[in-house]
Protein backbone atom coordinates (compact mmCIF):
# COMPACT_ATOMS: atom_id res chain seq x y z
CA UNK A 1 0.00 0.00 0.00
CA UNK A 2 1.28 3.46 -0.85
CA UNK A 3 1.94 5.79 2.06
CA UNK A 4 -0.58 8.37 0.88
CA UNK A 5 -3.26 5.70 0.74
CA UNK A 6 -2.25 4.32 4.13
CA UNK A 7 -2.57 7.77 5.67
CA UNK A 8 -5.91 8.37 4.00
CA UNK A 9 -7.30 5.11 5.30
CA UNK A 10 -5.98 5.80 8.79
CA UNK A 11 -7.64 9.20 8.74
CA UNK A 12 -10.88 7.50 7.72
CA UNK A 13 -10.64 5.40 10.89
CA UNK A 14 -9.47 2.08 9.43
CA UNK A 15 -7.86 0.25 12.36
CA UNK A 16 -5.47 -1.80 10.25
CA UNK A 17 -4.14 1.35 8.61
CA UNK A 18 -3.84 3.12 11.96
CA UNK A 19 -1.91 0.18 13.37
CA UNK A 20 0.48 0.16 10.41
CA UNK A 21 1.01 3.92 10.70
CA UNK A 22 2.00 3.53 14.35
CA UNK A 23 4.38 0.68 13.49
CA UNK A 24 6.13 2.84 10.92
CA UNK A 25 6.42 5.69 13.39
CA UNK A 26 7.53 3.75 16.46
CA UNK A 27 10.80 2.65 14.88
CA UNK A 28 12.51 5.59 13.15
CA UNK A 29 12.19 5.33 9.39
CA UNK A 30 11.73 7.56 6.38
CA UNK A 31 8.18 6.36 5.94
CA UNK A 32 7.47 7.06 9.60
CA UNK A 33 8.98 10.52 9.31
CA UNK A 34 6.77 11.33 6.35
CA UNK A 35 3.62 10.06 8.07
CA UNK A 36 4.51 11.89 11.25
CA UNK A 37 5.08 15.16 9.42
CA UNK A 38 1.58 14.94 7.95
CA UNK A 39 -0.02 14.01 11.26
CA UNK A 40 1.86 16.58 13.33
CA UNK A 41 0.34 19.25 11.13
CA UNK A 42 -3.11 18.05 12.19
CA UNK A 43 -2.33 17.34 15.85
CA UNK A 44 -2.82 19.61 18.84
CA UNK A 45 -6.57 19.14 19.27
CA UNK A 46 -6.80 16.07 21.50
CA UNK A 47 -7.05 16.07 25.26
CA UNK A 48 -4.17 13.95 26.54
CA UNK A 49 -4.77 12.48 29.97
CA UNK A 50 -1.81 10.94 31.77
CA UNK A 51 -2.43 8.17 34.24
CA UNK A 52 0.46 7.33 36.51
CA UNK A 53 1.06 5.65 39.86
CA UNK A 54 2.78 2.76 41.54
CA UNK A 55 2.51 -0.79 40.19
CA UNK A 56 -0.76 -2.38 41.23
CA UNK A 57 -2.53 0.89 42.07
CA UNK A 58 -5.19 0.13 39.48
CA UNK A 59 -4.27 2.38 36.55
CA UNK A 60 -5.49 0.03 33.83
CA UNK A 61 -8.77 -0.72 35.58
CA UNK A 62 -9.35 2.99 36.04
CA UNK A 63 -8.64 3.60 32.36
CA UNK A 64 -11.23 0.98 31.42
CA UNK A 65 -13.78 2.98 33.43
CA UNK A 66 -12.79 6.22 31.73
CA UNK A 67 -13.14 4.57 28.32
CA UNK A 68 -16.61 3.40 29.29
CA UNK A 69 -17.72 6.90 30.25
CA UNK A 70 -16.17 8.61 27.24
CA UNK A 71 -17.71 6.08 24.88
CA UNK A 72 -21.04 6.85 26.49
CA UNK A 73 -20.45 10.43 25.30
CA UNK A 74 -19.54 9.11 21.84
CA UNK A 75 -15.98 10.35 22.06
CA UNK A 76 -13.18 8.60 20.20
CA UNK A 77 -10.68 7.21 22.69
CA UNK A 78 -7.10 6.05 22.23
CA UNK A 79 -5.02 4.36 24.89
CA UNK A 80 -1.23 4.36 24.85
CA UNK A 81 -0.06 1.96 27.55
CA UNK A 82 3.59 1.65 28.53
CA UNK A 83 5.14 -1.30 30.34
CA UNK A 84 8.78 -1.82 31.30
CA UNK A 85 11.29 -3.73 29.22
CA UNK A 86 13.64 -6.02 31.10
CA UNK A 87 17.06 -4.42 31.46
CA UNK A 88 18.58 -7.88 31.07
CA UNK A 89 16.80 -9.34 28.05
CA UNK A 90 15.07 -6.26 26.57
CA UNK A 91 11.94 -8.37 26.51
CA UNK A 92 8.66 -7.11 27.94
CA UNK A 93 5.41 -8.54 29.21
CA UNK A 94 2.60 -6.09 28.59
CA UNK A 95 -0.61 -6.75 30.44
CA UNK A 96 -2.40 -3.42 30.54
CA UNK A 97 -4.85 -4.52 27.86
CA UNK A 98 -6.27 -7.26 30.07
CA UNK A 99 -8.50 -4.78 31.89
CA UNK A 100 -9.54 -3.07 28.68
CA UNK A 101 -10.19 -6.00 26.38
CA UNK A 102 -13.95 -5.57 26.51
CA UNK A 103 -13.40 -2.52 24.31
CA UNK A 104 -11.30 -4.44 21.78
CA UNK A 105 -14.25 -4.72 19.43
CA UNK A 106 -15.37 -1.10 19.75
CA UNK A 107 -14.44 0.78 16.55
CA UNK A 108 -14.22 4.02 18.55
CA UNK A 109 -11.45 2.73 20.81
CA UNK A 110 -7.86 1.98 19.86
CA UNK A 111 -5.42 0.52 22.38
CA UNK A 112 -1.71 0.15 21.77
CA UNK A 113 0.93 -1.21 24.15
CA UNK A 114 4.57 -0.15 24.29
CA UNK A 115 7.66 -1.43 26.04
CA UNK A 116 10.07 1.15 27.42
CA UNK A 117 13.00 -0.37 25.46
CA UNK A 118 15.53 0.87 27.96
CA UNK A 119 14.16 4.39 28.24
CA UNK A 120 13.62 5.90 31.66
CA UNK A 121 11.04 8.31 32.99
CA UNK A 122 7.97 6.06 32.85
CA UNK A 123 7.03 6.61 29.21
CA UNK A 124 8.93 6.21 25.96
CA UNK A 125 9.70 8.11 22.79
CA UNK A 126 7.64 5.69 20.73
CA UNK A 127 4.69 6.25 23.06
CA UNK A 128 5.05 10.03 22.75
CA UNK A 129 5.12 9.85 18.96
CA UNK A 130 2.07 7.60 19.04
CA UNK A 131 0.25 10.26 21.04
CA UNK A 132 0.96 12.63 18.14
CA UNK A 133 -0.36 10.02 15.70
CA UNK A 134 -3.66 9.59 17.56
CA UNK A 135 -3.95 13.34 18.00
CA UNK A 136 -3.39 13.88 14.28
CA UNK A 137 -5.96 11.19 13.48
CA UNK A 138 -8.63 13.06 15.38
CA UNK A 139 -9.03 11.10 18.59
CA UNK A 140 -10.77 13.18 21.28
CA UNK A 141 -9.28 11.65 24.40
CA UNK A 142 -5.86 10.04 24.54
CA UNK A 143 -5.19 8.12 27.73
CA UNK A 144 -1.48 7.71 28.31
CA UNK A 145 -0.67 5.10 30.93
CA UNK A 146 2.85 5.10 32.36
CA UNK A 147 4.69 2.08 33.68
CA UNK A 148 4.15 1.38 37.35
CA UNK A 149 6.38 4.19 38.51
CA UNK A 150 8.59 5.09 41.41
CA UNK A 151 8.92 8.57 42.84
CA UNK A 152 10.98 10.12 40.08
CA UNK A 153 9.43 8.79 36.89
CA UNK A 154 7.72 12.03 36.06
CA UNK A 155 8.14 12.48 32.30
CA UNK A 156 4.38 12.22 31.95
CA UNK A 157 4.23 15.83 33.21
CA UNK A 158 5.55 17.00 29.84
CA UNK A 159 3.32 14.78 27.76
CA UNK A 160 -0.22 15.11 29.12
CA UNK A 161 -2.62 18.01 29.66
CA UNK A 162 -4.18 16.47 32.72
CA UNK A 163 -2.19 14.27 35.06
CA UNK A 164 -3.88 11.75 37.28
CA UNK A 165 -1.78 10.16 40.01
CA UNK A 166 -3.38 6.92 41.16
CA UNK A 167 -2.68 5.64 44.63
CA UNK A 168 -4.23 2.98 46.80
CA UNK A 169 -4.97 2.78 50.54
CA UNK A 170 -2.01 1.82 52.63
CA UNK A 171 0.47 3.25 50.17
CA UNK A 172 2.34 4.81 53.05
CA UNK A 173 1.92 7.55 55.62
CA UNK A 174 2.09 11.22 54.81
CA UNK A 175 5.88 11.20 54.90
CA UNK A 176 5.66 9.32 51.63
CA UNK A 177 3.28 11.91 50.32
CA UNK A 178 5.73 14.70 51.03
CA UNK A 179 8.44 13.20 48.91
CA UNK A 180 9.47 15.03 45.82
CA UNK A 181 8.72 13.78 42.36
CA UNK A 182 5.58 11.84 41.60
CA UNK A 183 3.62 13.58 44.32
CA UNK A 184 4.38 16.98 42.84
CA UNK A 185 3.02 16.46 39.37
CA UNK A 186 -0.60 15.47 39.84
CA UNK A 187 -3.53 17.63 38.85
CA UNK A 188 -5.84 14.99 40.27
CA UNK A 189 -4.97 12.46 42.97
CA UNK A 190 -7.12 9.37 42.90
CA UNK A 191 -7.32 7.11 45.92
CA UNK A 192 -8.38 3.94 44.15
CA UNK A 193 -9.83 0.84 45.83
CA UNK A 194 -11.98 3.06 48.03
CA UNK A 195 -13.77 0.01 49.35
CA UNK A 196 -10.64 -1.03 51.19
CA UNK A 197 -9.78 -0.01 54.74
CA UNK A 198 -7.60 3.06 55.03
CA UNK A 199 -8.95 4.81 51.92
CA UNK A 200 -10.36 7.73 53.90
CA UNK A 201 -7.08 8.15 55.80
CA UNK A 202 -5.09 8.18 52.57
CA UNK A 203 -7.49 10.73 51.11
CA UNK A 204 -7.13 12.92 54.21
CA UNK A 205 -3.34 12.81 53.96
CA UNK A 206 -3.49 13.86 50.35
CA UNK A 207 -5.93 16.65 51.13
CA UNK A 208 -3.70 17.79 53.96
CA UNK A 209 -0.76 17.97 51.60
CA UNK A 210 -2.81 19.90 49.04
CA UNK A 211 -4.27 22.31 51.61
CA UNK A 212 -0.86 22.86 53.16
CA UNK A 213 0.45 23.89 49.79
CA UNK A 214 2.85 20.96 49.75
CA UNK A 215 1.49 19.80 46.43
CA UNK A 216 1.93 22.82 44.26
CA UNK A 217 1.02 22.67 40.65
CA UNK A 218 3.10 24.38 37.96
CA UNK A 219 0.00 25.83 36.39
CA UNK A 220 -1.61 27.42 39.41
CA UNK A 221 -4.34 24.79 39.42
CA UNK A 222 -5.09 23.54 42.90
CA UNK A 223 -4.86 19.75 42.81
CA UNK A 224 -7.96 17.78 43.78
CA UNK A 225 -7.97 14.47 45.62
CA UNK A 226 -10.85 12.01 45.52
CA UNK A 227 -11.71 8.41 46.29
CA UNK A 228 -12.89 6.01 43.61
CA UNK A 229 -13.29 2.31 43.18
CA UNK A 230 -12.36 1.50 39.62
CA UNK A 231 -13.23 -2.15 40.13
CA UNK A 232 -16.73 -1.33 41.38
CA UNK A 233 -17.20 1.70 39.15
CA UNK A 234 -17.73 4.09 42.04
CA UNK A 235 -16.72 7.74 41.92
CA UNK A 236 -15.97 7.66 38.19
CA UNK A 237 -18.58 10.29 37.34
CA UNK A 238 -16.96 12.69 39.82
CA UNK A 239 -13.54 11.96 38.38
CA UNK A 240 -14.71 12.67 34.83
CA UNK A 241 -16.24 15.92 35.99
CA UNK A 242 -12.96 17.01 37.63
CA UNK A 243 -10.98 16.02 34.52
CA UNK A 244 -13.23 18.23 32.40
CA UNK A 245 -12.94 21.06 34.90
CA UNK A 246 -9.17 20.79 34.68
CA UNK A 247 -9.25 20.85 30.89
CA UNK A 248 -11.38 23.99 31.02
CA UNK A 249 -8.87 25.55 33.40
CA UNK A 250 -5.96 24.69 31.12
CA UNK A 251 -7.76 25.98 28.11
CA UNK A 252 -8.79 29.28 29.76
CA UNK A 253 -5.24 29.78 31.00
CA UNK A 254 -3.99 29.26 27.46
CA UNK A 255 -1.99 26.24 28.56
CA UNK A 256 -3.36 23.56 26.23
CA UNK A 257 -1.18 24.60 23.34
CA UNK A 258 1.77 25.19 25.65
CA UNK A 259 1.59 21.58 26.85
CA UNK A 260 1.61 20.34 23.27
CA UNK A 261 4.78 22.36 22.71
CA UNK A 262 6.28 20.92 25.87
CA UNK A 263 5.37 17.41 24.73
CA UNK A 264 7.20 17.94 21.45
CA UNK A 265 10.28 19.39 23.11
CA UNK A 266 10.29 16.41 25.42
CA UNK A 267 9.90 13.99 22.52
CA UNK A 268 12.86 15.67 20.84
CA UNK A 269 15.04 15.34 23.92
CA UNK A 270 14.08 11.76 24.56
CA UNK A 271 14.62 10.87 20.91
CA UNK A 272 18.15 12.27 21.11
CA UNK A 273 18.85 10.28 24.27
CA UNK A 274 17.46 7.18 22.67
CA UNK A 275 19.55 7.56 19.54
CA UNK A 276 22.67 8.28 21.56
CA UNK A 277 22.04 5.24 23.70
CA UNK A 278 21.61 3.11 20.62
CA UNK A 279 24.91 4.41 19.29
CA UNK A 280 27.01 4.23 22.46
CA UNK A 281 28.01 0.59 22.21
CA UNK A 282 28.93 0.89 18.57
CA UNK A 283 30.93 4.02 19.34
CA UNK A 284 32.81 2.48 22.25
CA UNK A 285 33.80 -0.51 20.14
CA UNK A 286 35.30 1.65 17.38
CA UNK A 287 39.10 2.18 17.65
CA UNK A 288 38.82 5.87 18.73
CA UNK A 289 36.18 4.90 21.24
CA UNK A 290 37.89 1.88 22.68
CA UNK A 291 41.20 3.68 23.17
CA UNK A 292 39.41 6.39 25.14
CA UNK A 293 37.69 3.71 27.19
CA UNK A 294 41.10 2.23 27.96
CA UNK A 295 42.38 5.65 29.04
CA UNK A 296 39.42 6.03 31.38
CA UNK A 297 39.86 2.55 32.86
CA UNK A 298 43.53 3.19 33.48
CA UNK A 299 42.81 6.58 34.97
CA UNK A 300 44.84 8.51 32.37
CA UNK A 301 41.91 10.64 31.24
CA UNK A 302 39.13 11.84 33.52
CA UNK A 303 35.60 10.70 32.72
CA UNK A 304 34.54 14.29 31.96
CA UNK A 305 37.11 14.75 29.25
CA UNK A 306 36.54 11.37 27.68
CA UNK A 307 32.77 11.83 27.65
CA UNK A 308 33.02 15.18 25.88
CA UNK A 309 35.42 13.74 23.32
CA UNK A 310 33.11 10.78 22.71
CA UNK A 311 30.07 13.00 22.29
CA UNK A 312 31.83 14.70 19.42
CA UNK A 313 32.32 11.37 17.72
CA UNK A 314 28.62 10.56 17.69
CA UNK B 1 7.29 7.63 -1.21
CA UNK B 2 7.60 10.78 -3.31
CA UNK B 3 8.60 13.82 -1.28
CA UNK B 4 10.15 13.52 2.07
CA UNK B 5 13.00 11.30 0.95
CA UNK B 6 15.37 13.63 2.77
CA UNK B 7 13.15 13.89 5.79
CA UNK B 8 15.75 12.23 8.02
CA UNK B 9 18.19 14.96 7.06
CA UNK B 10 20.17 12.82 4.67
CA UNK B 11 20.53 10.07 7.25
CA UNK B 12 20.08 6.55 6.06
CA UNK B 13 17.45 4.58 7.93
CA UNK B 14 18.39 4.61 11.59
CA UNK B 15 19.43 1.03 12.25
CA UNK B 16 17.36 -0.14 15.18
CA UNK B 17 16.39 -3.76 15.29
CA UNK B 18 12.66 -4.34 15.42
CA UNK B 19 11.78 -6.56 18.34
CA UNK B 20 9.54 -9.56 17.88
CA UNK B 21 6.05 -8.77 19.14
CA UNK B 22 3.74 -11.59 20.22
CA UNK B 23 0.16 -11.66 21.41
CA UNK B 24 -0.55 -14.43 23.90
CA UNK B 25 -4.27 -15.07 24.14
CA UNK B 26 -6.48 -17.40 26.11
CA UNK B 27 -9.33 -18.33 23.83
CA UNK B 28 -12.67 -19.61 25.04
CA UNK B 29 -14.26 -20.27 28.36
CA UNK B 30 -11.61 -22.08 30.35
CA UNK B 31 -9.88 -19.89 32.89
CA UNK B 32 -6.67 -21.86 33.30
CA UNK B 33 -3.96 -19.49 32.24
CA UNK B 34 -0.96 -20.95 34.03
CA UNK B 35 0.43 -22.33 30.78
CA UNK B 36 -0.20 -19.15 28.84
CA UNK B 37 1.58 -17.11 31.51
CA UNK B 38 4.56 -19.47 31.61
CA UNK B 39 4.93 -19.21 27.84
CA UNK B 40 4.44 -15.42 27.90
CA UNK B 41 7.18 -15.07 30.50
CA UNK B 42 9.52 -17.36 28.58
CA UNK B 43 9.05 -15.31 25.42
CA UNK B 44 9.73 -12.13 27.37
CA UNK B 45 12.89 -13.67 28.79
CA UNK B 46 13.89 -14.51 25.23
CA UNK B 47 13.80 -10.77 24.48
CA UNK B 48 10.39 -10.54 22.84
CA UNK B 49 7.67 -7.99 23.50
CA UNK B 50 4.65 -9.93 24.66
CA UNK B 51 1.12 -8.61 24.97
CA UNK B 52 -1.08 -10.72 27.20
CA UNK B 53 -4.81 -10.23 26.92
CA UNK B 54 -6.10 -12.30 29.82
CA UNK B 55 -8.60 -15.13 30.03
CA UNK B 56 -11.93 -15.85 28.34
CA UNK B 57 -11.32 -14.04 25.09
CA UNK B 58 -13.51 -14.31 22.03
CA UNK B 59 -11.94 -14.74 18.57
CA UNK B 60 -13.05 -11.17 17.76
CA UNK B 61 -11.27 -9.75 20.80
CA UNK B 62 -8.10 -11.69 20.07
CA UNK B 63 -7.96 -10.67 16.43
CA UNK B 64 -8.73 -7.01 17.14
CA UNK B 65 -6.00 -6.93 19.77
CA UNK B 66 -3.56 -8.49 17.29
CA UNK B 67 -4.58 -5.87 14.75
CA UNK B 68 -4.20 -2.88 17.08
CA UNK B 69 -0.89 -4.13 18.45
CA UNK B 70 0.46 -5.07 14.99
CA UNK B 71 2.04 -8.26 16.30
CA UNK B 72 4.20 -10.68 14.36
CA UNK B 73 2.76 -13.72 16.10
CA UNK B 74 -0.49 -14.72 17.77
CA UNK B 75 -0.09 -17.52 20.31
CA UNK B 76 -3.39 -19.08 21.28
CA UNK B 77 -3.67 -21.11 24.45
CA UNK B 78 -6.70 -23.34 24.64
CA UNK B 79 -7.50 -26.16 27.03
CA UNK B 80 -11.24 -26.43 26.83
CA UNK B 81 -11.50 -28.68 23.78
CA UNK B 82 -13.21 -26.01 21.73
CA UNK B 83 -10.20 -25.47 19.49
CA UNK B 84 -11.81 -26.89 16.35
CA UNK B 85 -14.57 -24.31 16.69
CA UNK B 86 -12.60 -21.28 17.87
CA UNK B 87 -9.24 -21.49 16.12
CA UNK B 88 -10.74 -21.58 12.59
CA UNK B 89 -12.75 -18.50 13.50
CA UNK B 90 -9.56 -16.68 14.53
CA UNK B 91 -7.90 -17.61 11.24
CA UNK B 92 -10.93 -16.51 9.27
CA UNK B 93 -11.09 -13.15 11.06
CA UNK B 94 -7.36 -12.60 10.58
CA UNK B 95 -7.81 -13.10 6.85
CA UNK B 96 -10.91 -10.95 6.77
CA UNK B 97 -9.06 -8.07 8.41
CA UNK B 98 -6.00 -8.27 6.20
CA UNK B 99 -3.76 -9.97 8.76
CA UNK B 100 -3.01 -13.13 6.81
CA UNK B 101 0.73 -12.62 7.32
CA UNK B 102 0.45 -12.95 11.11
CA UNK B 103 1.97 -16.24 12.31
CA UNK B 104 -0.50 -18.26 14.37
CA UNK B 105 0.63 -20.91 16.83
CA UNK B 106 -1.58 -22.91 19.18
CA UNK B 107 -0.72 -24.42 22.53
CA UNK B 108 -2.73 -26.59 24.85
CA UNK B 109 -4.46 -29.93 25.03
CA UNK B 110 -4.95 -30.73 21.36
CA UNK B 111 -5.69 -34.35 20.32
CA UNK B 112 -3.11 -35.57 17.81
CA UNK B 113 -5.82 -36.11 15.17
CA UNK B 114 -6.65 -32.43 15.22
CA UNK B 115 -3.08 -31.18 14.77
CA UNK B 116 -2.85 -31.81 11.00
CA UNK B 117 -6.33 -30.34 10.57
CA UNK B 118 -5.36 -27.15 12.36
CA UNK B 119 -2.16 -26.90 10.35
CA UNK B 120 -4.07 -27.40 7.11
CA UNK B 121 -6.25 -24.45 8.08
CA UNK B 122 -3.24 -22.20 8.50
CA UNK B 123 -1.95 -22.73 12.03
CA UNK B 124 1.82 -22.66 11.73
CA UNK B 125 2.57 -24.99 14.63
CA UNK B 126 0.84 -26.71 17.54
CA UNK B 127 2.59 -27.12 20.89
CA UNK B 128 1.20 -29.81 23.16
CA UNK B 129 1.87 -30.07 26.91
CA UNK B 130 5.45 -31.01 27.62
CA UNK B 131 6.91 -29.06 24.70
CA UNK B 132 10.19 -27.50 25.90
CA UNK B 133 9.93 -23.71 26.09
CA UNK B 134 13.03 -23.43 23.97
CA UNK B 135 11.31 -25.24 21.13
CA UNK B 136 8.57 -22.61 21.14
CA UNK B 137 11.05 -19.72 21.36
CA UNK B 138 13.20 -21.05 18.54
CA UNK B 139 10.18 -21.76 16.35
CA UNK B 140 8.92 -18.21 16.75
CA UNK B 141 12.35 -16.69 16.12
CA UNK B 142 12.82 -18.71 12.95
CA UNK B 143 9.34 -18.04 11.63
CA UNK B 144 9.50 -14.30 12.23
CA UNK B 145 12.99 -14.08 10.70
CA UNK B 146 11.76 -15.94 7.63
CA UNK B 147 8.72 -13.70 7.34
CA UNK B 148 10.81 -10.54 7.63
CA UNK B 149 13.27 -11.92 5.12
CA UNK B 150 16.11 -11.89 7.63
CA UNK B 151 18.76 -14.57 7.89
CA UNK B 152 17.44 -17.15 10.33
Amino acid sequence: MKLEELLERALAGDHLAISRVISRVEYPSKEGAWLLSKLLARAGQAHVIGITGAPGSGKSTLIARLIEKYRGERRKVAVVAVDPSSPFTQGALMGDRIRMQRFATDPGVFIRSFATRGERGGISTAALLTVEVFDGLGYDKILLETVGVGQVDVDIMHAAHTIIVVTAPGAGDEIQALKAGLMEIGDIYVVNKSDRPGATETLKQLEFAIEGGIFKSRTGWKPIALKVSAALGEGIGDLIEIIERHLTYMSEAGLVKRRVEERRIHALKSMILWLVENKIDELLSRPEGSSLVKDVIDGRIPVYTAALKLLKLI
Amino acid sequence: MGRGTDILGGEAEIPIRKRIKVLVAKLGLDGHDRGAKVVARALRDAGMEVVYTGIRQTPEQVVNAALQEDVDVVGISILSGAHMALVPRVLELLREKGLEDVIVVVGGIIPSDDIPKLKAMGVKEVFIPGTPLNTIIEFIRRSVAAKRGEMG
